[in-house]
């Protein structure tokens, strides 16, 4: 009997996708191990977030109303002194930008290996087989561990849990030391402004770190011209400040639906996958043609971005 | 204050590979310092030039090869380097957090740094986990995912901005000493200069092993092992153009106008 906890993911009082996710990967390791499958709520508005978590496969629900939003702090000690309570043999969270600032320091606490960003979990009561990416999804790795572990889970990799379910639900009381709680949200703020939106637009010609220089990026504004598209990009072009935040397509930037996402130089990484992977039509112009854009992509030209453009700009002249 | 800031050299990988058992083939291999650290390192050297930080210390876990990225680090800008190896992680075939978090930590109670700086993830094998970690164990406080960092840390805080999901940013004020983990963008890193290049040959670059830092052979026992390596099996069903780009352009062309596009 090996049972399973998760850790609910929710920010400004709404619970995350990826809480759903979480229930479907929980429950499969739970079955797989014959355990229970329990969940954790911490913070917010913990009795809805416990009531829209109810769903099939989740036994217990424990709810800790400690504070509105996210501190890693409270979070760490919570699902620590949950642990201790219900000795589960997987601790798992959420892959996201709040699960990797207190996960690490749950694993570290309480002795546990950690693996992060885990896309498919397997296992037969014992020993644990995971599966990750590295190298920007070039290869996928296994990994095995025997008994105990903490895991966070990869963002949109597992359906979403919608069967309603009888958990039992109640309250878990911990004993948080005010002292040891060293950092302090102070505000949020969205990142805002910029010249256009382009969740609006229909057409995007994309850019990535395939262009090179900022000098080149004349060449993708002329394509965007001419098929009356609007510009977008990944993460670095941004970084570099070659194009306004609001450009940015992804994860941290905007979440994008066009009919057509015209991909240029741009690798596939899942942070920007996760911003445009909803598009109708999907082109991808990449000189790699093992490039991870291509699994999404619907169509495609493996040739150097510079011989391509020009020559699509000339169609339309 | 003295800042330390974890970097390390990753491996990139050519378009076509071979994988080799559990590893990328050798020949298909090679090295940059990492992207993520890149930003770590300028933050620090600009806290220094700011003179709000005195020393700039960088710390690697690597073998002697990874010390022209380590020589890279210090062109740009950082004092002095430690870098860690050990028979014991030669023979490790798996580096996990765990492993790693226990060979920092001893450096960082020797450095007794006021601010540690790692990047959010390292290029290759992207656990993401280390910085947090390696707080959490010599009880420093911490923020992960950090865009932007206020360069006032006179009150024993620092003021900075955690970058969430879907282009919200969280403001949190962290105590001192603390590590934060350094996203991209959150500065320009420089280049280095010729100038930078020939001080960095004359910097200290210290090499040390376990016993010089009290460390057990065991600290890198890890518990995990990996058993494969692949390259994941296609699901696309994308439809590639041939030809010459002005075939695959008219191709491309087509479509557009199939789709309305620019009419
Ligand atoms: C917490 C976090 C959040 C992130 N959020 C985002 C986000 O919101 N959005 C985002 O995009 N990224 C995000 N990233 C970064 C992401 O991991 C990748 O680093 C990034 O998406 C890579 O951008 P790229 O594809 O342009 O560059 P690369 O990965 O470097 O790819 C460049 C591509 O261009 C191709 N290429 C090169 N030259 C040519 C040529 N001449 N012709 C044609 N093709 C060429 C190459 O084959 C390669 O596939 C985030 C990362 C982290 C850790």
């Amino acid at each position: 009997m090996s049972a399973v906890l998760v850790v609910a993911d929710h920010r400004q009082g709404e619970l995350r996708d990826v809480s759903y996710e979480l229930v479907s990967a929980g429950d499969g390791l739970a079955e797989q191990s014959g355990g229970d499958l329990h969940l954790a709520v911490v913070g917010g508005d913990v009795d809805r977030f416990a009531d829209e978590l109810d769903l099939a496969g989740v036994d217990a629900i424990h709810t800790i109303a400690r504070g509105e939003e996210f501190n890693h702090d409270v979070y760490v000690e919570s699902t620590e002194q949950l642990v201790e309570s219900i000795e589960p043999t997987y601790v798992l969270g959420p892959n996201s930008v709040n699960g990797l600032d207190y996960l690490p320091a749950v694993a570290n606490r309480l002795g546990r290996p950690l693996v992060t960003d885990a896309i498919d979990l397997e296992t037969d009561g014992d020993r644990l087989e995971l599966t990750r990416e590295c190298y920007g999804g070039k290869v996928e790795t296994t990994i095995e561990l025997e008994g105990e572990a903490v895991v966070s889970v990869r963002e949109g990799e597992w359906p979403a849990a919608t069967e309603p379910g009888d958990a039992s639900i109640e309250p878990f009381d911990v004993t948080i030391d005010e002292d040891a709680v060293g950092s302090t949200v102070t505000g949020f703020e969205e990142v805002t402004g910029g010249d256009v939106d382009i969740t609006e637009a229909d057409v995007l010609v994309s850019i990535g770190r395939g262009i090179e220089d900022e000098e080149n990026l004349d060449l993708v504004r002329d394509l965007a011209d001419a098929l009356e598209a609007t510009l977008s990009s990944s993460r670095p072009i941004v970084d570099n400040g070659w194009l306004p935040p609001n450009r940015q397509v992804g994860q941290s930037g905007k979440v994008v639906t066009p009919d057509v996402y015209v991909a240029i130089g741009i690798s596939g990484a899942v942070q920007h996958v996760a911003g445009m992977k909803g598009s109708d039509t999907i082109v991808a112009i990449n000189t790699d043609p093992d490039a991870p854009i291509m699994d999404i992509a619907d169509y495609a030209i493996h040739d150097d971005l510079f011989d391509v453009v020009p020559a699509l700009i000339e169609q339309f002249e | 204050m003295k800042l330390l800031v974890a970097v390390k050299e990753v491996a990139t990988v050519e378009d076509s590979f071979e994988v080799d058992g559990t590893e990328i083939d050798d020949r298909y291999l090679g090295a940059r310092l990492n992207e993520w650290d890149e930003y770590a390192l300028e933050e620090a050297v600009q806290l220094r030039e700011a003179g709000v930080a005195d020393e700039v210390v960088t710390v690697t876990v690597g073998p002697e090869e990874h010390e022209q990225s380590i020589r890279k680090a210090l062109a740009k800008g950082a004092d002095r380097a430690v870098r860690v190896w050990d028979d014991a992680l030669a023979d490790a075939d798996l580096l996990d957090v765990r492993a790693k978090t226990d060979v920092l930590r001893a450096v960082v109670e020797e450095e007794e740094p006021d601010l540690v700086l790692t990047g959010v993830q390292s290029g290759d094998d992207s656990w993401g986990a280390t910085g947090v970690a390696l707080a959490d164990e010599v009880g420093y406080q911490w923020a992960a995912v950090v865009n932007d960092l206020e360069h006032d840390l006179a009150d024993g805080t620092a003021s900075v901005r955690r970058e969430l999901e879907g282009g919200v940013e969280e403001l949190t004020d962290v105590e001192l000493p603390a590590v934060l983990t350094v996203q991209t963008g959150i500065n320009q890193p420089r280049y280095a200069s010729m100038r930078g290049i020939r001080q960095a040959q004359r910097k200290e670059l210290a090499v040390k092993d376990f016993s010089a830092l009290g460390l057990d052979p065991s600290a890198v026992e890890g518990s995990l092992e990996r058993t494969a390596m692949y390259e994941p099996e296609s699901e696309s069903d994308v439809a590639v153009w041939e030809g010459s780009s002005d075939e695959t352009a008219g191709a491309l062309a087509d479509l557009l106008r199939e789709k309305g596009v620019a009419p």
